[in-house]
């Protein structure tokens, strides 16, 4: 069973988060955690300073944290975003496709399962932040769209 | 008709073996029913009242014949050999085997056909006009946009759990068929200085709480429309609400923050994500419009019917709408039978018209929302044919926007939300206006019923609408008039307190008597209601 999963080379970061208020009010802490309804872009400005965002999902049908997920990615967030909380494995594909690149789920995810679900779609229609060429541009590789 | 390639395949393949994967993991007991709901839901599949129901898109109403066949074929496979059309030119199935639903869903891969995002809080199939491609109106087919986004959509990483459901619909004609207004976004295309663009409506809907969506932004080129959407999405992602399931839908996120508010956040989102690359070339949209470029017509062909048969004649003037094409017509397909099942159609009527289609029709046909089907390129010369055929089929009925015309949802009859039927209604409808002459003398009068509050049979746009509702366990009908699904949307008002079944008929008998009463020269139902208001009519039903 997976407990942790990580997609980075480096090493996953240790320091534990502290909430986006005591983050932005004065903690000269690295490491900060998102909850679901707040305002990922309070964090830009901290960006370089930053080596882990959790992003909490209270449930697995609330949605909050793609959007901010991607929107500190469009940013050009570098550090380690995980997903953490209600994560199961159904999610994953989506989370990664919006830069998640570390995951703690509340629990465990089975380790066969992950492997297909990650492997499961060769394509995607979309340009996110994960860098995989949409259809649309792998339709006319001779004008990929960024 | 837009042919898939291999991408397009490989997506829907895909989902297929891992639906498959999910399905064997319950049957095995290795999900729960909690665990395996939302997979389901993200596939169209319903626990209802007595079985599976599973939900077919059919991306903005349009098949072609091999297509329409399948879906013919699943119904007497699969099913009790029927097939239901529904407000969102979907197809149901309403007896499904939750061990035959990956089968299913394989069968439909065959041809360019799927399940997904017909259900979950999601972006939901992408709705158009059915005279698409041959109104004499339109700037542009809307479809290659509706394609776009059909795409754009499917499995949108960062939209596939949004607050709730999540409706578009793409039009391109000053005439409104699709009900564009009422959907969470509806596009217009419009041409401005030889550029197509979109208008672009936001926050309308029906539910509890019906709102006609307003104008945020009156012109996306088509290079934008994937970041502007993104924008509109993003905000309201965000944003709308999540404590209480009926207020989710954006409309009361534009309702709370109004629609300047709302408008001015999507801008500052836009100028974000204009910067990303996100929209497709355009030359995407190049490569998907010839799919959808019109046939070669027959040329010279002669506009003249022979009408000496006074039944396929009264069909003509009623089902059969002007071509841009000479010699060529658009033919409306009646699935509201005398008594019938609103939407309903078996096994034998889905192939006949796969067949018709094929033969006569380019290959092609178009599902409505109002739950009808059309074939749209159709010579004025095989009008007689096809209606004969259809006649035998019983599939002849000449009632377009007629009263008999009724748009239901599926109700209690099946439906696991709903709190009354509304099936036996349609059909008590249908029988007591059955009278042909009665139907053409009241005129265009558009009847809907939903069998609860959720309004999946639009009955806030019914010029006449009926919601049944659960009064202290006895089902109880309330009537409003005046809503409208056309360019002149509108949300109905209740009459006053609600009926039992027969009561609401013969109420609905008491306001088009006062319509037949009153009206002017040229006025339709819905003009007259608006011109007198209420409160004749609240009269003539209560007083």
């Amino acid at each position: 069973m997976v407990e942790f999963l990580s997609f980075r080379q480096s090493e996953a970061t240790q320091e534990p988060a502290v909430t986006v208020e005591s983050f932005t009010g004065q903690s000269n802490s690295t490491a900060v955690r998102i909850e679901a309804g707040e305002d990922a872009r309070e964090l830009l400005p901290y960006l370089d300073r930053l080596s882990l965002v959790e992003v909490n999902f209270p449930a697995y049908g609330d949605g909050r944290g793609y959007s901010a997920a991607r929107i500190l990615r469009e940013a050009g967030y570098q550090g380690e975003l995980r997903a953490v909380g209600d994560v199961l494995v159904d999610q994953l594909v989506a989370m990664r496709r919006c830069g998640f690149d570390t995951f703690r789920p509340d629990k465990a995810l089975d380790d066969a399962a992950v492997e297909r679900a990650l492997n499961r779609y060769a394509d995607v229609y979309q340009k996110t932040v994960d860098g995989r060429t949409p259809v649309w541009a792998k339709r006319r590789p001779e004008s990929v769209n960024g | 008709m837009y042919r898939y390639d291999s991408y397009d395949q490989s997506i829907v393949d895909a989902r297929v073996e891992e639906f498959r994967d999910q399905v064997q993991r319950r049957l095995a007991g290795q999900l729960t029913e909690d665990q395996f709901k939302p997979l389901r839901l993200m596939n169209g599949l319903y626990l209802q009242l007595h079985a599976y129901m599973l939900r077919v898109a059919i991306p903005y109403g349009t098949l072609n014949g091999r297509q329409m066949r399948k879906l013919g074929e699943i119904a007497r496979k699969y099913d009790k050999g029927y097939g239901h059309f529904t407000t969102r030119t979907n197809l149901q199935y309403n007896w499904i085997k939750l061990a035959d639903a990956p089968d299913i869903l394989a069968e439909l891969a065959t041809v360019e056909m799927h399940a997904i995002q017909t259900s979950g809080n999601c972006i939901r199939n992408i709705s158009s006009d059915q005279y698409a491609g041959v109104a004499a109106d339109e700037v542009a087919d809307p479809r290659p946009w509706a394609e776009l986004l059909r795409q754009w959509s499917t499995f949108h990483p960062e939209f596939t759990y949004l607050p709730r459901k999540f409706k578009i619909c793409v039009i391109a004609a000053e005439d409104d068929r699709a009900a564009m207004r009422l959907h969470d976004i509806g596009l217009k295309l419009v041409s401005r200085g030889g550029q197509v663009g979109a208008e672009v409506y936001a926050g309308g809907g029906m539910g509890r709480t019906p709102m006609v969506a307003p104008l945020i932004k009156d012109f996306v080129p088509e290079d934008e429309i994937v970041p502007y959407l993104e924008a509109c999405l993003r905000v309201y992602n965000r944003y709308g609400r999540r404590d209480n399931k009926y207020k989710a839908r954006i409309k009361i996120l534009v309702h709370e923050l109004g629609a300047e508010e709302y408008k001015r956040q999507v801008e500052e989102e836009f100028a974000h994500m204009r910067e990303l690359g996100l929209n497709p070339p355009t030359e995407e949209l190049d490569r998907i419009r010839p799919f959808f470029a019109n046939p070669t017509y027959e040329q010279g062909l002669s506009d003249s019917i022979d009408r000496a048969d006074p039944a396929f004649a009264l069909w003509v003037d009623r089902q059969v709408a002007a071509h841009r094409q000479p010699g060529h017509a658009i033919v409306n397909i009646s699935l509201k039978p005398r008594g019938g099942i609103p939407g309903d159609a078996s096994a034998e009527q889905i192939e006949l018209v796969a067949d018709l289609a094929e033969q006569y029709s380019f290959d092609e046909l178009r599902v409505t929302h109002a739950q009808n089907l059309v074939l749209p390129h159709v010579k004025k010369s095989d009008l007689q044919t096809i209606w004969r055929k259809l006649d035998e089929a019983g599939l002849a009925e000449a009632n377009l926007d007629l009263i008999t015309d009724i748009i239901a949802c599926p109700g209690l009859d099946y439906c696991s939300l709903a709190n009354a039927r509304s099936i036996p209604l349609a059909q008590k409808l249908s029988e007591r206006f059955a009278d042909t002459g009665r139907q053409k003398e009241l005129g265009e009068l558009k009847v809907k019923i939903s069998g609860c509050i959720n309004a999946c049979g639009h009955h806030h746009a019914g010029h006449i609408g009926v919601l049944g509702v659960d009064r202290k366990g006895v089902e109880n009908f309330q009537l409003s008039l005046g809503g409208s699904g056309a360019e002149d949307a509108s949300v109905g008002q209740i009459t006053g307190p609600g009926f039992s079944e027969d009561g609401v008929v013969d109420a609905i008998e008491k306001v088009t008597d006062l319509y037949l009463a009153q009206r002017e020269e040229g006025e339709r139902f819905l003009d007259t209601y608006r011109r007198l208001g209420m409160k004749p009519f609240k009269e003539a039903i209560y007083g």
